[in-house]
């Protein structure tokens, strides 16, 4: 069997409404990941042992436990309590919630990295908690940060194929569903393959630029 | 829940499938970090350039968009896999690309005098790397590959969609049995969570023995009584 070009010409439209779905899922997953990975690394400074242990805890659980499962149990745990998603949504919140989990991490490192004289400084500037945290430790925490959330943007982009798990069309599932409704998987999954690989390199270009622009030392 | 706890002969396979596979594409992953690593170190223009090549193809590629290519496409030229060598491949090789960054990153952060000393000691570059560099490359390449170990464990789930029976794998077969969706799930992910706790502290137990070997740990409680760092925020 041979690479059949008219074959690839035709499947095209179809991937390419399944990219979109792709890039829709990763770019919302990204916005609740970044959102609430901040609110993980805030509630983990509370003062309360108890907030902290908890959100450390459940981060931990999320983190090392496959994203998979976790879209399963998004997907067809959450129904059965009342709450009924749509594929495409609770696959979105699965790929954020989990990722989260990491961008959490790094805002961690980011404000850890941030100089200890600037936290002295707020305090002998008197400013007040909201100022010390909006106005002094996240603009350079973030700063710091921005090409590790950058690599998360794209390890993100290479797991929603998972997705389609949960019977979401994306890149993936249209090249398994157009493959086997010809049973010819060949073209279908080859170019899918080549449209991540052409994807994830320029994007890791990209970072590299952003690691250079936003670099501290 | 009862119903769920009654079928983990099944759980207890699905485990196992899960471990072999995990245990399986480290091993692969491991052999093909050091390779294309090393390679990547090297200061031969072409091995560098077939570091670049292995690393950007199978870092760029989803292990599941791998494994359905392995699984689905490639029997249609020729080359037919089981499940479980395309799944192990398929892993193998994404993973095995991330390493090969850490091997290559850690061996370019051993301090370049100890890479002059070896060289004025008159060692060969087989015994340079094998003696002097390697050894505590190897200490900066272990947290990080502890960190790859886990993800590599978590990415074994997706095996379950190209037909193996894995923990994923049986936890739909309980849940269409049982119909309890929320316990069999709640089940399946705190065993992933207890496979994982026990990855972590058999890479950390490799890290603190490293780190002695090297002399770079002091005995055991000394580091209580050193004061702790500068620096840092407050909590």
């Amino acid at each position: 069997m041979t690479w059949d070009w008219n074959y690839t010409g035709e499947i095209l439209p179809d991937l390419l409404n399944g990219l979109r779905v792709t890039v829709v899922a990763t770019l919302l997953g990204y916005a609740i990941a970044l959102v609430l990975g901040l609110a993980w690394t805030l509630l983990q400074r509370t003062p309360s042992r108890l907030v902290n242990g908890t959100v450390r805890w459940a981060a931990e659980f999320i983190r090392s436990t496959p994203l998979l499962v976790q879209l399963f149990f998004v997907f067809y745990v959450l129904p059965s309590w009342g709450l009924t998603l749509g594929p495409l949504t609770a696959g979105i919140i699965g790929l954020g919630l989990h990722y989260s989990t990491y961008t959490a991490e790094v805002y961690r490192a980011g404000i850890d990295d941030v100089p200890r004289g600037q936290w002295e400084a707020a305090t002998a500037l008197n400013l007040p908690r909201r100022r010390v945290w909006l106005g002094v430790v996240l603009p350079q925490a973030v700063r710091r940060v921005v090409p590790t959330l950058g690599n998360y943007l794209i390890a993100m982009f290479k797991d929603s194929p998972l997705l389609l798990a949960v019977n979401v069309v994306e890149l993936l599932g249209a090249a398994y569903q157009t493959g086997s409704r010809t049973l010819q998987f060949l073209e279908p999954i080859t170019i899918v393959g080549v449209l991540f690989i052409a994807v994830s390199v320029l994007s890791s270009l990209l970072v590299r630029r952003l690691e250079r622009r936003y670099a501290t030392y | 829940m009862s119903e769920v706890l009654d079928s983990h002969p099944q759980l207890l396979q699905g485990a196992w499938i899960t471990v072999q596979i995990t245990v399986l594409g480290a091993v692969l992953a491991l052999v093909l970090a050091l390779a294309f690593g090393v390679a990547g170190a090297a200061r031969a223009v072409w091995m560098r350039a077939v570091n670049r090549l292995y690393v950007e193809f199978f870092r760029g590629a989803a292990a599941l968009v791998l494994m359905y290519w392995l699984f689905y496409s490639l029997p249609l030229v020729g080359l037919r896999f089981t499940p479980m060598a395309a799944a192990v491949l398929a892993l193998g090789l994404n993973y095995g690309a991330y390493g090969a960054e850490v091997v290559r990153g850690s061996i370019n952060a051993v301090p370049k005098a100890q890479y002059e000393a070896a060289v004025a000691l008159n060692l060969r570059p087989a015994q340079r790397m094998r003696r002097v560099i390697l050894p505590q490359a190897v200490a900066l390449m272990l947290p990080p590959f502890g960190n790859l170990l886990i993800e590599l464990m978590k990415a074994t789930a997706v095996v379950s969609l190209v037909t193996i029976a894995d923990l994923t794998f049986r936890a739909q077969q309980i849940q269409a049995n049982t119909g309890e969706t929320a316990a069999t799930y709640a089940l399946v992910l705190v065993v992933y969570f207890v496979i994982a706790q026990v990855l972590q502290r058999l890479v950390r137990l490799l890290e603190h023995r490293t780190e002695r070997m090297l002399g770079r740990r002091p005995r055991r409680g000394a580091l209580r009584e050193v004061p702790a760092p500068a620096g840092g925020a407050p909590r």
